[in-house]
């Protein structure tokens, strides 16, 4: 109970700091709509009118992990620069309690994006989305939303010794756009990369949404999405400790 | 003299102090895994969307990546001395102004240029697209102009960074911007009218589409226009940009905003 209200308590103070920041807040936003009108441009050109439909669901998930992933990367640095991150591990609290609420509030911005992003669809564009199951529609956005605060979990931890962190985030937003299938089917894919999508939590999530918004049976993809996302947070939980005891062997921590 | 040396070694020494792009940690994810990817991953949505082609979607992408350099590194000359409480100093400082941003500029444009040289080569080997051996002397041309023009974009971003705080998000939306109005994915033609309008005062603009022309076999006499018009247009944003820097200079000085904004 104690562990759920310090998530709860971590996860609300981080969203009104992430959205009142012009990079996490308003430019979390605005630039995956940019790439958003770029795709919606481009299907529209094409003959196919339920693919710019297809294309509409799987841009608007582009901003969750557009959010995530650049700022999660640098967390840690961020709060190490703040001079926060020896009060956050001398903390009696478990260390992933107090960095899970941080890119959760992160992925919660990236849930604006998703709507942001259909309502643009919508009034802009004249794409008519329409939810076929919306119980199962908003499960998996929430477990995807999960899955990707989850995987921001484990960037941040694994970033923890790495200065230019956000340059490694940066730099993951492209590929898992492109390799979880978030607008191109992995069946369009080299074979050896396919491998590489299912381990990948969006890839499942995506999966869910699509299949709950257009029709199909999302479930299997939603628990596909909770079991990998569980899987990071274990590495992540596991990898933690070890760099945490590692920096204070080395008294290495307020180091970058 | 001083003005050549401030604009040689001072545009030189400023690159290397205010980036640590230099930093093989950033240049490599930032300059060469990024600009690669986005065009793979347009590239794969064309296919998907059974639009265009690779090399349409190779071009458009790797000359618009050239504008991370130049608009990122040009507003960071601003920015990066504020952060460093350099800004002042350097401005009151009396060197004299042109030389002193032009300076600045000149490494930030063969920044551009090798990003999206490198890019167009790794872009063209993984999509093997074979582009015209005849092209690759006067693609180099056009995409030494197309750097040259954006960084006159970003020397305008350096400008509204002295009254603008956040730098990365004026850039960012920047790149946004010449995302989809400069047909970098989306041919002009498909965009609706007031669209393609501002597209074709924007700098690359003019540049890609000489880049592609040149890409399907086109002779330079042929696109010779598009590439003088994307030179004067970026001629335009470095005079526009030298002016917004002069004047925010003075109205800083005069509200004593500089280090507050």
């Amino acid at each position: 109970m104690k562990q759920l209200r310090l998530l709860r308590v971590g996860w609300w103070l981080q969203l009104k700091i992430r959205g009142r920041s012009t990079f996490d807040g308003l430019l979390g936003i605005l630039y995956p709509l940019f790439f958003a009108t770029t795709i919606f441009f481009i299907y529209r050109q094409g003959s196919d009118p339920t693919a710019l439909v297809g294309a509409a669901v799987g841009a608007s998930v582009m901003g969750v992990w557009s959010s995530t992933a650049t700022s999660a990367s640098s967390v840690l640095q961020g709060e190490r620069r703040q001079g926060t991150l020896e009060l956050l591990v001398a903390a009696p609290s478990s260390f992933p309690l107090l960095i899970v609420p941080i890119t959760m509030a992160l992925a919660t911005v990236g849930l604006y994006s998703l709507v942001a992003t259909l309502l643009w669809g919508r009034f802009v564009f004249d794409i008519p989305v329409r939810v076929d199951q919306p119980l199962a529609f908003g499960a998996a956005v929430l477990v995807t939303v999960l899955a990707v605060s989850l995987m921001g979990f484990l960037l941040a931890v694994t970033a923890v010794r790495y200065r230019y962190s956000w340059a490694l985030g940066t730099a993951f937003e492209l590929p898992v756009w492109l390799v979880c299938g978030f607008l191109v089917p992995l069946s369009a894919l080299p074979a050896w990369v396919r491998p590489i999508s299912w381990l990948l939590p969006p890839t499942w999530g995506v999966s869910a949404i699509r299949a709950a918004a257009l029709g199909g049976s999302p479930w299997g993809d939603v628990l596909l999405c909770a079991v990998t996302a569980a899987v990071y947070a274990l590495i992540g939980t596991a990898l933690s400790g070890r760099l945490i005891d590692s920096a204070r062997a080395r008294a290495t921590l307020a180091l970058s | 003299m001083n003005s050549w040396r401030i604009f040689v070694l001072g545009g030189w020494t400023s690159y290397r102090a205010l980036f640590s792009w230099l930093s093989p940690w950033i240049l490599v994810p930032t300059f060469i895994i990024e600009p690669v990817f986005q065009v793979l991953f347009f590239a794969s949505v064309g296919k998907s969307a059974g639009v265009g082609t690779a090399t349409f979607f190779l071009i458009g992408n790797a000359v618009q990546y050239a504008s991370i350099p130049c608009l990122f590194a040009m507003s960071n000359t601003i920015g990066g001395e504020r952060n460093s409480q350099t800004l002042s100093l350097l401005l009151v400082s009396p060197a004299r102004r042109i030389p002193l941003f032009v300076g600045r500029a000149m490494p930030v444009i063969l920044n551009g240029f090798g990003v999206t040289i490198v890019t167009l080569v790794l872009g063209a080997l993984v999509l093997r697209v074979d582009l015209p051996r005849s092209s690759w002397l006067p693609l180099v041309v056009v995409v030494a102009v197309c750097a040259f023009s954006c960084t006159g974009l970003g020397l305008m971003t350096a400008g509204i960074a002295m009254r603008v705080r956040e730098t990365a998000v004026l850039s960012n939306i920047v790149f946004g911007v010449l995302l989809i109005f400069c047909g970098v994915n989306v041919p002009l033609s498909a965009l609706p009218g007031w669209m393609a309008t501002t597209g074709g005062w924007l700098p690359l603009t003019h540049g890609i589409a000489a880049a592609r022309e040149l890409a399907g076999g086109a002779t330079w006499g042929a696109v010779a226009g598009a590439v003088g018009t994307e030179l004067l247009v970026g001629a335009c944003y470095l005079v526009g940009g030298l002016v917004l820097l002069a004047f925010f200079e003075a109205e800083s000085r005069r509200s004593a905003t500089l280090e507050l904004a």
